[in-house]
């Protein structure tokens, strides 16, 4: 796999947001984002990014895909700079990469019926194709991430949390993408849901042979789904590999103390782990 | 001897579509200084029916059974009376620290306003106990951060004043409810850890209400199991990660992707137990 080309090569992309100084003509203050982020993303692949709320993440995801402009590097998509894409080529990429989101319902239009949310995408990408045909396509897709056809006229309300990501999963899969990036979008989901809607992304991804960026903070769901996670701390990589590799011997600091504080579901497990924790916290309050 | 004692507890909501049942049978009981997890998803109830225990369901919910903090019958009570227990006697945490902190208002104030109000302490004095339980929750430089507002701490900083200010009266029952679901995994890690080392300094008996069984394992020593307003299992924590005997808890456990253990594909939770259920 790693003698064909990646199908997306990020190079050095940074990130920088200009915020208010303080004052009325107080001086602007640069927020570093993403600093010098780079990666490649094979085809087929599901690499992991995990990282903490403000650790850069989800900027870097949009960056990659030009929904916020980065302040320097580059993202290639099969051999050509998004970065320098014009409008056109844009428009052809969206048809190529597409979200899924973290909030299910939030991210649904509520006037919407699910079968129009789902062709929506369609009209965009494949304006050429009759209604008869995104009425089929809605359907077998609606089929294919688990919903009745006969509910395409309902509207997101009348739909549970899980049902309502599985709608946003057919609206990104009915383009044919050949990336999906999903921003934290099994994170609202309880449980018993989380993994009916983790399987249906790994079924659908081996099915149809796509790459996924698959964003999480949990980093026990991210080492289930990817292959190789990288790890982001404060706009930078920490960490970048094997997923197995970065969970049973993680080399950065900051790793390790995310490792440390995921919660395992067995109480004898949690005492030992909770004594490495406060042994951790101990050797860090003496080096302050 | 028995603090907390809940018997066939129910909450009823009535809403424009009918009347809701959000918890329709819940028993257990909790000893002094001991610590029980209620597990739960989404509606299960978990959150009303601990609600109910202090009095805080809104207009619409009617809470009935019995519900017995340390011998007297506490359920329902009349505002006046339950206020002896709030706060002084029975603490709470609730899972967004940023909303239940006044934000016009230092964190002596809030601090030393229940001191002041409660236990009839003077300023100085309630400023000086504020401090001491401040160092408790690991707040460093407690003497100046006192003076701070709100959003001058972080959101795990805000946690930890949260349950500095439900231990204040020292209490005998602290009720967390979600307090971690909003924090990173690793400040959750050191709230957690707090909760287990402020019971174990201060005895004071916690039921933690989550969603997330991890943080339960090791935690506490007896769980819960919530759904649909009901009792799924009932039990020793260790029993119950060891040898699950409900359909639902066996379901949760193995559909949680978990760091110790690899598995190719995670199982989902099966729902046959609920028809087996009604009829019965």
């Amino acid at each position: 796999m790693s003698e064909k080309e990646p199908i997306l090569k990020v190079r050095n992309l940074s990130v920088e947001f200009s915020l208010p100084g303080g004052g009325l003509f107080g001086a602007k203050k640069i927020l570093k984002a993403v600093q010098n982020v780079s990666f490649d993303l094979h085809e087929g692949e599901t690499l992991g990014i995990v990282g903490e709320s403000g650790s850069g993440k989800s900027t870097l995801s949009r960056a990659i895909t030009r929904l916020v402009q980065a302040s320097g590097g580059e993202s290639v998509w099969l051999g050509q700079d998004i970065q320098k894409m014009n409008s056109k080529q844009l428009l052809a990429l969206r048809k190529d990469i597409q979200m899924v989101f973290q909030d299910p319902l939030a991210s649904l239009n509520p006037r919407m019926t699910a079968g129009a949310i789902i062709a929506e995408p369609l009209l965009t990408h494949a304006p050429g194709i009759g209604k008869a045909e995104r009425t089929a396509r809605v359907a077998e897709m609606m089929e294919k991430v688990g919903l009745v056809p006969s509910m395409i006229n309902r509207y997101p309300h009348e739909f549970s949390g899980g049902q309502c990501q599985r709608i946003g999963i057919a609206r990104a899969l009915i383009t044919r993408p050949k990336l999906v990036v999903c921003d934290e979008a099994v994170s609202a989901l309880d449980v018993s849901i989380r993994a009916q809607v983790i399987n249906l992304l790994m079924d659908l991804q081996k099915e149809l042979g796509i790459s996924m960026l698959f964003i999480s903070h949990d980093i026990a769901v991210v080492r289930h789904i990817a292959q190789r996670v990288l790890v982001m701390y404060l706009g930078e990589v920490v960490e970048l590999g094997d997923a197995e590799q970065i969970v049973s011997n993680p080399q950065h600091d900051y790793t390790k103390k995310l490792i440390a504080a995921v919660p395992v579901p067995d109480p004898k497990v949690e005492m030992q782990r909770r004594e490495v924790r406060r042994r951790m916290r101990r050797e860090a309050s003496a080096a302050a | 001897m028995t603090l907390l004692d809940v018997k066939n507890l129910k909450v009823d909501f009535i809403t424009q579509d009918g009347i809701v049942h959000a918890v329709k049978d819940l028993s257990y009981t909790l000893e002094k200084g001991k610590t029980l997890a209620i597990v739960g998803e989404s509606g299960s109830g978990k959150t009303q029916g601990a609600f109910s225990i202090l009095g805080l369901l809104p207009k619409n919910g009617r809470a009935s059974g019995s519900v017995k903090f340390d011998g007297k019958e506490i359920l329902n009570l009349p505002r006046k009376q339950m206020n002896a227990y709030r706060a002084q006697r029975i603490g709470i945490i609730f899972q967004d620290p940023m909303t239940s902190l006044n934000p016009y208002l230092r964190i002596s104030r809030q601090m030393t306003e229940v001191l002041e109000l409660h236990k009839g302490m003077s300023h100085s004095a309630a400023v000086a106990e504020s401090v001491r339980l401040l160092d408790a929750v690991r707040i460093t430089d407690a003497k100046s951060r006192i003076h701070m507002y709100p959003h001058e701490f972080s959101g795990g900083m805000r946690q930890r004043v949260m349950i500095a200010m439900a231990l204040l009266c020292q209490p005998e029952l602290l009720i967390a409810d979600e307090p971690t679901t909003a924090l990173d995994v690793t400040v959750q890690a050191g709230i957690i850890d707090l909760l287990v080392d402020l019971q174990e300094d201060f005895g004071t008996a916690i039921v933690l209400i989550t969603h997330d069984l991890g943080i339960v394992a090791g935690t506490c020593e007896d769980t819960l199991v919530m759904f649909d307003g009901r009792v799924m299992e009932y039990g020793k924590t260790e029993d119950i990660f060891d040898r699950p005997q409900h359909p639902y808890t066996q379901g949760l456990l193995a559909a949680l992707p978990r760091l110790d253990k690899q598995v190719d594909r995670l199982s989902t939770v099966s729902y046959d137990f609920m028809t087996g259920a009604r009829e019965a």
